[in-house]
């Protein structure tokens, strides 16, 4: 059976040093927010909080510095992480690019894309959304139907991509279209390409409004919409290979325990206030849980920075992960006489409102629960 | 790894394959002493991997041993190793010589006291202590109380004590062990030693061996599922079956970093945060993944002729030895709600 490399890391001293730098910087950005507004720290999109982070060096800190990045470890890199999501920063705009439109750019565009992409993205102020799924391809992605034809000078590229995170927001989109179709061949004639959301034409966006009420997933339609050679990210039918990586960028990310933090920090608030056995308990398990996930997490960024492959025990990090943070709001209610709220009530009952509604996707996002532990089971030997 | 730590894996990794048999697993549970693997597991100098060179032991860190006591609960090696390694700890750090034999530890249960008395030059032991591992098998016993102002480990022969045979779920000795003014072989204050040290050493311990029992059943599980078929296939191509030993794949993940996160905690001195989250975090573990990997072997693994068993019912009697889940996690929260929610992270962060 093969084994999962789960190896304790311990940060080295600029890493802590840094740590400091980032809670200081921290402090003076947030000073007062309300942990209300904390907890959307996923959701946040704002793009001059994410071009002063750019200015202190935090985003592309592993890329080359000859296309901006400031070529520092995975580890450094986890910390200013970590303290941006527990304090929760409006890391929205910058984020997806940092973890996976740079890295996957960096790894298979052409020398004039990252010289034209990646500067923007390490000064924070271009923000990119993710143009996987369709209508009819969620888990299965490999049957992805949007075409892109090729024509003299492009592509003309007809379909529609959904769930796309802030592409109303975004300046590009990295989208897997299908240039060629093969028979009984799905995940063949795949290609990725990098989309100017702004200058494009033929491309019309429209609001997916989730569950409670809030506008980040967009519908993205294109209808003969041009794509310029250019902007062809690798080679055409390598598509499938790159999403692959793309995602493995996507889930080795060392955040996928803390989308609850918030609903954590104010469930101890409540608990110190009056501690007794059942509180003490509920607290106890948690920080069990987060302590451990949180050596898991390290020991993933710890895999990436001596160059080693963290597919599965990153699957396994986001699976143990997210059945963490979704047990959080039950174990709340669970302990509780509380109603969860909207806008009134204590900042407890607005935090288990707002985590208790999105924390369906959490399961969701970045693969599904089934796919991550459809990995694990190859990763035994079972598929 | 260090170099010691490799050199302790093979050495007791090939030891207990070797000895650790199902008829051996068999005839201690009908109480025969197992002699042989004992003597190995000293003459192979497993037992003692924290005491100093020059005193017999290996000289290695908690580390160190934490790869050895690891491996006993992988194997369900039926002997008190890892009460024994801990008792060498205590008493090298108390500067007192380490006897050979199996060695354990008592009281097991925070609301039980052995209490220290001087008697002159010497000291005397007194109080009971229930359900303690290996309690007639053991040559010795080391306790830590409270003495003169400070935590002093004393080491008692269990020839001084009264003993009831009793066993836990998995038939390992846990017996009870009277006290009344008996001699202590030796004592001394161990600086750094908490007063509770016998509790806190006794959950990183149970957590490792719990974490290695853990390892095995999931590498069961996956061969079974993997031999075993209906419906014209192997079992563990149903997706059910492979999702429950994803699962369980990641209780074993997590169960194996939060116990090895513990024993680093006490190379660097105060453990008690760490211990406490390893033996709720794997204690949890051990709850689920049991549950989940009998499922998969269906009645065979419920039997007493399939080896599944001796690694599932002592994971349930292990979760509860020296503080359940639930315990610990009582003490922890209290800890974190003293600190305040906004200490939470930075706490977190410094561990």
């Amino acid at each position: 059976m093969p084994t999962f490399h789960f190896t304790l890391r311990d940060l080295p001293p600029e890493a802590e040093a840094l740590r400091e730098e980032v809670r200081d910087f921290l402090r003076e950005q947030f000073r007062g927010a309300n942990p209300v507004t904390r907890a959307r720290s996923w959701g946040g999109f704002d793009r001059e909080f994410s071009k002063r982070v750019g200015a202190r060096g935090w985003i592309g800190m592993t890329y080359p510095k000859q296309y901006g990045g400031h070529e520092r470890t995975f580890l450094e890199r986890y910390v200013v992480l970590e303290e941006m999501l527990a304090a929760g920063a409006p890391v929205s705009a910058h984020w997806v690019a940092d973890r996976q439109s740079g890295p996957t750019v960096l790894r298979f565009g052409t020398e004039a894309q990252k010289q034209k992409i990646v500067p923007g993205i390490v000064r924070g102020e271009l923000a990119f959304a993710i143009g996987m799924s369709e209508p009819d391809s969620g888990s299965d992605l490999a049957s992805v139907r949007t075409r892109a034809t090729k024509v003299d000078g492009g592509y003309l590229v007809n379909g529609t991509k959904v769930w796309t995170s802030n592409a109303h927001l975004s300046d590009y989109l990295i989208a897997l279209f299908r240039t060629q179709v093969v028979p009984d061949r799905k995940h063949e004639g795949l290609t990725q390409f990098l989309v100017d959301l702004r200058a494009t034409k033929g491309i019309t966006i429209r609001p997916i409004i989730d569950l409670a009420g809030h506008h980040h997933f967009n519908e993205v339609n294109f209808t003969d919409a041009f794509i310029p050679d250019d902007f062809r990210l690798g080679n055409e039918g390598d598509g499938w290979k790159q999403v692959t990586t793309e995602l493995a960028f996507e889930r080795s990310g060392p955040e996928r325990y803390l989308s609850s933090i918030a609903l954590v920090k104010e469930l101890v608030r409540e608990v110190s206030a009056r501690p007794d056995d059942r509180g003490a308990e509920a607290v106890g398990r948690l920080v069990a849980s987060m302590t451990t996930l949180r050596q898991m997490s390290l020991s993933v960024a710890g895999m990436l920075q001596h160059g080693e492959n963290p597919n599965l025990e990153a699957a396994t990090v986001k699976d143990v992960g997210t059945t963490f943070e979704q047990s959080v709001p039950e174990l709340v209610h669970a302990l509780l006489d509380l109603e969860p709220t909207l806008d009134t009530g204590s900042q407890l009952q607005q935090v288990h409102g707002y985590i208790t509604q999105v924390a369906p996707s959490f399961s969701l996002r970045g693969g599904t629960r089934e796919v991550l532990r459809g990995i694990i089971a190859r990763g035994l030997g079972l598929r | 790894m260090s170099e010691l730590g490799s050199l302790l894996a093979d050495t007791v990794s090939r030891l207990f394959t070797d000895l650790v048999t199902k008829e051996l697993l068999e005839s201690s549970e009908k109480g025969v002493w197992p002699e042989k693997l004992w003597r190995a597991l000293e003459e192979g100098g497993l037992t003692m991997p924290l005491v100093a060179e020059s005193a017999g032991g290996a000289g290695g860190t908690w580390l160190d041993a934490h790869v050895v006591v690891r491996a006993s609960g992988r194997h369900t090696a039926p002997v008190p190793l890892a009460e024994t390694i801990v008792a060498g700890a205590l008493l090298s750090r108390a500067g007192l010589e380490v006897p050979y034999g199996p060695i354990t530890l008592a009281p097991v249960h925070g609301d039980e006291r052995l209490t220290l008395t001087r008697s002159g030059a010497a000291w005397r032991v007194s109080g009971t202590a229930t359900r303690v591992p290996w309690g007639r098998a053991a040559g010795h016993v080391v306790t830590v109380a409270e003495a003169d102002g400070a935590a002093t480990v004393a080491l008692v022969a269990t020839g001084a004590a009264r003993i009831t045979d009793d066993r836990n779920l998995a038939l390992e000795p846990r017996d009870t062990l009277v006290f009344e003014n008996a001699p202590v072989v030796a004592a001394a204050p161990a600086p750094g030693v908490s007063a509770d040290a016998i509790r806190l050493y006794g959950a990183m311990a149970r957590a490792a061996q719990m974490a290695g029992a853990l390892e095995s059943i999931l590498e069961q599980g996956v061969r079974y599922a993997t031999e075993r078929k209906q419906f014209g296939r192997p079992i563990g191509t149903f997706q059910a079956l492979q999702h429950y030993l994803a699962v369980v794949a990641g209780h074993v993940a997590a169960s194996g970093i939060a116990a090895e996160l513990a024993f680093r905690a006490a190379d660097r001195g105060d453990s008690a945060f760490e211990t406490a989250a390893a033996k709720i975090r794997v204690g949890e573990a051990a709850g689920v993944s049991a549950g989940l990997v009998h499922q998969v072997h269906g009645a065979i693994g419920f039997t007493y002729e399939h080896s599944l068993h001796f690694a599932t019912r002592r994971l349930w009697s292990w979760r509860a030895e020296f503080g359940s889940e639930s315990a610990w996690a009582m003490a922890l929260g209290r800890g974190v709600a003293a600190r305040g929610a906004d200490n939470l992270w930075n706490h977190l962060t410094e561990r």
